[in-house]
């Protein structure tokens, strides 16, 4: 279904299942946004796919290769990258450190990556010796943003990227989501403000109590009555 | 010029007697409430056996000090316990590492709360208080050799001229350096190089410092390496500075934590700051202060009594007031530690 994908997953932490097989997936190049309710499983959805959540049943696949019993340092070093909803930056450590543990399971020159990530995030490269725990909360997501990419991901999924920011913050981090898009890695985050998401996202997943209640291209999610009427405020 | 000469025999005596013994005593507390913090900030429990490993590292220095003796060997006008030193450090490596692997990994992976691991970090006192009991003996040992003195107070008076004279001793000027050496070393190895940062990361946020593909099991025993060596140093320095006496290292345990927690623990910097502050506060508060008065003031002023604040018996009273006020005022110390 995808270059990762997450298939019929069941799983929770211990008691009732809180994903009840939904499935996920992202595609190269593409922006998936998971949305729902709170509740739905977005975030243990997320969770299972990187393993830091054991399933009971279903199958996460990177690339046709099935990963479910990977942990996720290895799913690391497969390319893939999390960033986070909270807790996403070492907070006692200079901006520039924080992109250089990103980089920590690399052995090889990565100052050219972290050139990359300066100039997405421009901000950043003038902040660069201040503590990340001294930013604004915009800026700090732009940290965890920038030390998810350091290892060069070919997935990179985002937990809630916008919580807690403002609306223009919002729309510039999403621009930038567009842009790393651009670059061909395969973008996969679940969002609360889910109409601003769905408008830049090829794919969104519709999650209700762990189930996939709709799957559309997000343009097609957005025009969608129903959806509109029960998950987006009308 | 009599007012001048008053001062500076005024200060002379301060120096002798707070500000020398201070730096040295607070260099020593430094290495060892960096021990304390270390293992705070990374495996996030109390180590009250600290000062029993500290005591177990001036141990196998002093055996080694002493075979050395036997051979022959002396270093100069340098204590031969620095020679001994690496394999003091190496030894108590060592048992930090085998302690680690057979008793603290078991619960760290029953993924124990921190007050387990202080209550685990107390028997491990008790065996190590009896190890050392058992391999050297109860009795004090000095083990100081080469010049007893830098500075003698006699020499200071004559180049000087003052009444009172101004004494250092080797021990205190190889405290003091040392202490300057290892806490630079800790520094750059800490904020420059590639490992010292994953353990900062580690400290920061464990979580996210998985997610990045740094290992814990590595971080831990760097911790031990690095915890090892600070005892084994801090240890020998204060078996040079005041004698080796087995029993005082249980004493030295709370000004330690005083230090690192005034400090702010978990915090490096503050650890040493700490060290300082408890260690001169603990002179100037215990010293008798007559003579300095009676230098500064025309003679008629001087009081009968020592004017000393506190009997030198209340010596540990004084870290633990501060320790108090430090947590009732500013539980996460002068550098903003973890609050405990």
């Amino acid at each position: 279904m995808g270059f990762l994908s997450g298939e019929s997953m069941f799983g929770g932490y211990g008691g009732a299942d809180i994903l009840q097989g939904c499935s996920i997936g992202v595609n190269k190049g593409e922006i998936a946004v998971v949305v729902g309710p709170n509740g739905a499983g977005k975030s243990t959805a997320m969770k299972a796919m990187f393993g830091m959540l054991t399933l009971r049943e279903g199958s996460v696949e990177l690339d046709g290769r099935e990963i479910s019993d990977f942990p996720p340092q290895e799913r690391v070093t497969l390319g893939m990258g999390f960033v986070p909803q909270n807790a996403n930056v070492f907070t006692s450590m200079t901006v520039q450190e924080n992109l250089e543990m990103g980089a920590f399971i690399r052995r090889d020159d990565f100052s050219t990556t972290m050139e990359q990530v300066f100039s997405l995030f421009p901000v950043l490269a003038e902040k660069r010796t201040q503590a990340a725990g001294e930013l604004s909360g915009g800026q700090r997501q732009q940290v965890a943003v920038g030390r998810a990419l350091m290892t060069q991901p070919t997935v990179l999924m985002l937990d809630e990227p916008t919580a807690g920011v403002s609306p223009i913050v919002m729309d510039e981090l999403f621009d930038r989501v567009i842009e790393i898009a651009k670059t061909g890695i395969a973008i996969l985050m679940v969002e609360q403000n889910a109409r601003q998401a769905l408008e830049i996202a090829d794919r969104g997943f519709v999650l209700v109590q762990g189930q996939n209640r709709y799957t559309d291209t997000g343009a097609a999610l957005l025009a969608d009555p129903e959806v509109r009427k029960a998950f987006l405020g009308g | 010029m009599t007012a001048v000469t008053d001062i500076l025999n005024a200060l002379a005596l301060l120096s002798n007697f707070v500000l020398v013994p201070g730096l040295a005593y607070g260099s020593q507390l430094a290495l060892g409430a960096l021990g304390v913090t270390m293992v705070y900030a990374v495996l996030r429990f109390s180590n009250f056996a600290h000062g029993e490993t500290m005591s177990f590292g001036a141990m196998i220095t002093i055996l080694v000090t002493w075979w050395l003796q036997g051979k022959g060997v002396n270093f100069g006008p340098l204590p031969t316990a620095l020679l001994a030193l690496p394999i003091g450090i190496i030894g108590t490596v060592l048992m930090c590492l085998l302690f680690d692997r057979f008793i603290y990994r078991y619960y760290r992976r029953q993924k124990a709360a921190p007050v387990t691991y202080l209550i685990v970090s107390v028997g491990i006192l008790f065996i190590l208080s009896g190890v050392v009991r058992f391999v050297i003996g109860p009795q004090d040992r000095m083990f100081a050799d080469g010049e007893r003195f830098i500075l003698k107070a006699r020499a200071f008076k004559e180049m000087t001229g003052l009444d009172q004279g101004l004494a250092i001793k080797t021990s205190q000027g190889v405290t003091v350096v040392t202490a300057v050496i290892i806490v630079a070393l800790l520094f750059w190895f800490l904020n420059r190089t590639r490992t010292g940062k994953s353990m900062r990361a580690y400290s920061d946020n464990e979580d996210l410092a998985l997610l990045s593909g740094i290992s814990p099991a590595r971080v831990v025993a760097i911790t031990w390496i690095i915890t090892g060596a600070l005892a084994a140093v801090a240890g020998t320095l204060y078996g040079l500075d005041k004698g080796y006496k087995p029993f005082t290292y249980l004493g030295l345990v709370l000004p330690i934590f005083a230090s690192a927690i005034v400090g702010g623990v978990g915090n490096p910097l503050g650890a040493i700051a700490g060290g300082f502050v408890i260690a001169l506060s603990e002179l100037l508060l215990t010293f008798a202060y007559k003579r300095v008065i009676a230098y500064l003031t025309p003679g008629d002023w001087v009081p009968d009594g020592l004017v000393q604040l506190l009997a030198t018996d209340y010596k540990l009273a004084v870290s633990f007031v501060i320790l108090v006020i430090v947590l009732l005022v500013k539980p996460t110390g002068m550098f903003s530690g973890k609050t405990l």
